[in-house]
């Protein structure tokens, strides 16, 4: 049961929340976050004594049962989606954006419920209907606002991200067809078979193209700065910080444990490196504040699909350090620019300014994210990039090294313009009298104190990294 | 069987892309819906379908009989023809209020997520130009 209950959690409270209104649905939304963050570290410690947990459903043998797996990657990733949960819901206490729709909690829980579930499937089909509605909860939050752009965007993601599951459908559908399993465990057994032939590789570049839609990968990451920045701060946060790094666990467990992508690999590894590039391009030329955040979404995927190409324990522990340190520094981020627009009154560079002296600790906070991204030691971002090209030089990757390093030059000249921009430059008109909710700055603190906490003290994460990620490529290294 | 399946995915595949390269909220949509066909049948395909043998395991086996239909894919296709109608639905209903919004369906000229270069809220104009 306690496997279960981070979907259970925010299904219940996504059925409650249409049940109630006002003050009870705020206390449904905030209460259900807490209660998940603590079932999430409840599992966690039991995945650590106890190891792997795992529960069959229906009333079959594996491998035809539906399974749920915890292990040790799912189990921190849950930590951390229920800590951003918890974060989002607080700073949704007195934010006013846009007025609350009736629906925004359902389907916010719904979301939520489906990530976990993404997290814990261990079953092909069942990952398949997760994303699915995944898919839905989003489409519904991207229509909530009701205008003209908001709907735009839905029917941009609603296009490409159908086209994205349909690929994903047939390629688990040809998977199964050829070697008549769904289960992951089965197919990591099944699938190495060489009596299966080149066909099966097919069938498995089928489902990473689908999930590289998905992830944003280029070229197809049009979707995602064409509707992210529709959604209202504290969704942006959760969505942006969120969805994409979900579909990036699923490569990273599918690569790593259950597929052997053999030469697959090399045509991830350039993949990597052009959507590191094209994404941080896309960001320093835009002004929009949300727009450019969501373009470094696509760059920094760039990274995270660069240590799934290396394919090597190594690679595999530094690639999960990166997507918890990347999970925790973006959502916040978004989080931040909620505050900035609260503050300046808009999005837009060019309108904004004089953050620096009206707000001393917004400009701090953000200093401290904004640094974490770039990766300037000793940030959570600085021991992600430097186990991840640590990794690529070893395996005398150069080009893909080298073109990592000009990366993160690329992301510092666009952060150094928003800080110049909006923190340093005297503001073009007044600033906004409002001042934005302090339990929002709670939320923005809390992750603050968590990404300085990784960034001081790495060991322990990147222990419990190793330590449970031994599995992944085992036959390559 | 097998040939009349392959014959009708590869004909739904190609009217789908087809479709869904052309410039009109609808038309994507319908191009999205025949692409959801195809896959169906294309799931449908790993169930050994032409086999006259029933999916029904006898009283003294264990086992479904040599080659037996396969159920398996039958129920994943009924799964994901659920989810695709109602994402379709959905779809439709999305594309009719921005048809009706704009007055016309061209998605080239649907701009109000994303503002053009030149517009009143250009979006890459430098500073300096102003």
């Amino acid at each position: 049961m306690l496997l279960l209950s981070p979907l259970l959690i925010p299904l219940v409270a996504s059925l409650l929340s249409t049940f109630v209104s006002g003050l009870a649905r705020q206390a449904v939304n905030l209460f259900s976050s807490g209660l998940l963050f603590a079932s999430a570290c409840t599992l966690l410690l039991q995945v650590a004594d106890h190891g792997r947990q795992s529960l069959a459903l229906g009333a079959w043998p594996l491998p035809y049962a539906i399974e749920f797996v915890a292990d040790g990657l799912s189990a921190i990733m849950i930590l951390l989606v229920a800590l951003v949960s918890l974060a989002v819901s607080i700073y949704q206490i007195g934010w006013k954006e846009s007025p609350e729709h009736s629906g925004l909690y359902s389907l916010q829980h719904a979301l939520i419920a489906a990530s976990m579930a993404v997290l814990l499937a261990a079953d092909l089909f069942n990952l398949y209907v997760w994303f699915e509605l995944m898919l839905v909860a989003l489409l519904g939050l991207l229509t909530l606002g009701g205008g003209w752009r908001h709907n735009e965007a839905a029917f941009k993601y609603f296009t490409l991200s159908m086209l994205g599951t349909l690929l994903m459908l047939a390629s688990v559908g040809l998977i199964h067809g050829s070697t008549g399993q769904l289960n992951f465990d089965a197919l990591a057994q099944v699938s190495r078979d060489p009596s299966l032939g080149p066909a099966l590789t097919v069938y498995i570049g089928m489902l990473l193209a689908a999930l590289l839609l998905k992830v944003g990968a280029f070229p197809l990451f049009a979707w995602l700065p064409a509707s992210y920045h529709t959604l209202p701060a504290p969704l942006l946060a959760l969505v942006g910080g969120l969805l994409t790094k979900i579909s990036i666990y699923v490569l990273f467990r599918l690569t790593g444990q259950v597929f052997d992508i053999g030469m697959l690999r090399e045509a991830l590894g350039w993949l990597a490196v052009v959507t590191m590039v094209s994404g941080v391009l896309g960001a320093a030329y835009h002004w929009d504040l949300r727009r450019i955040l969501a373009f470094h979404i696509v760059s920094q995927i760039g990274y995270l699909l660069l240590g799934l190409a290396l394919a090597s324990p190594a690679g595999g522990a530094a690639t999960g350090f990166f997507l918890l340190h990347n999970i925790l520094v973006k959502t916040n981020l978004f989080l931040i620019a909620g505050l900035m627009w609260a503050s300046m009154g808009h999005y837009d560079l060019r309108k904004g300014g004089g953050l620096y002296p009206a707000k001393p600790l917004l400009a701090a906070l953000f200093l401290l994210s904004a640094f974490s991204l770039v990766g300037v030691p000793p940030s959570s971002g600085f021991w992600g990039k430097f186990l991840l090209l640590q990794e690529t030089f070893a395996q005398e990757r150069f080009v893909w090294g080298g073109i990592a390093l000009a990366t993160g030059l690329l992301t510092l000249y666009s952060m150094s313009k928003i800080w110049q921009e909006c923190f340093w430059k005297v503001h073009p008109g007044t600033l906004s009298p409002l001042s934005p909710p302090k339990t929002a700055y709670v939320a923005v603190i809390t992750l603050s104190v968590v990404i300085l906490f990784i960034g001081l003290y790495p060991d322990p994460v990147i222990n419990y990294l190793q330590e449970h990620t031994t599995d992944f490529w085992r036959d390559n290294s | 069987m097998n040939l009349v399946l392959i014959i009708a995915v590869s004909l739904s595949v190609s009217a789908g892309v087809w479709l869904l390269l052309s410039r009109d909220n609808f038309r994507i949509l319908v191009g999205l819906a025949i692409l959801g066909s195809a896959v169906n049948l294309i799931i449908f395909l790993g169930g050994r379908p032409g086999t006259l043998i029933p999916p029904v395991i006898s009283m003294d086996a264990e086992i479904l009989a040599q080659g037996a239909a396969s159920p398996l894919p039958q129920a994943l296709v009924l799964t994901a023809i659920v989810i695709g109608f109602a994402l379709l639905c959905f779809g439709l209903v999305l594309g009719a209020r921005l048809s009706r919004a704009h007055g016309h369906a061209d998605v080239t000229r649907q701009h109000a997520s994303e503002p053009l270069a030149g517009s009143s809220d250009d979006p890459y104009k430098p500073k300096v130009m102003d």
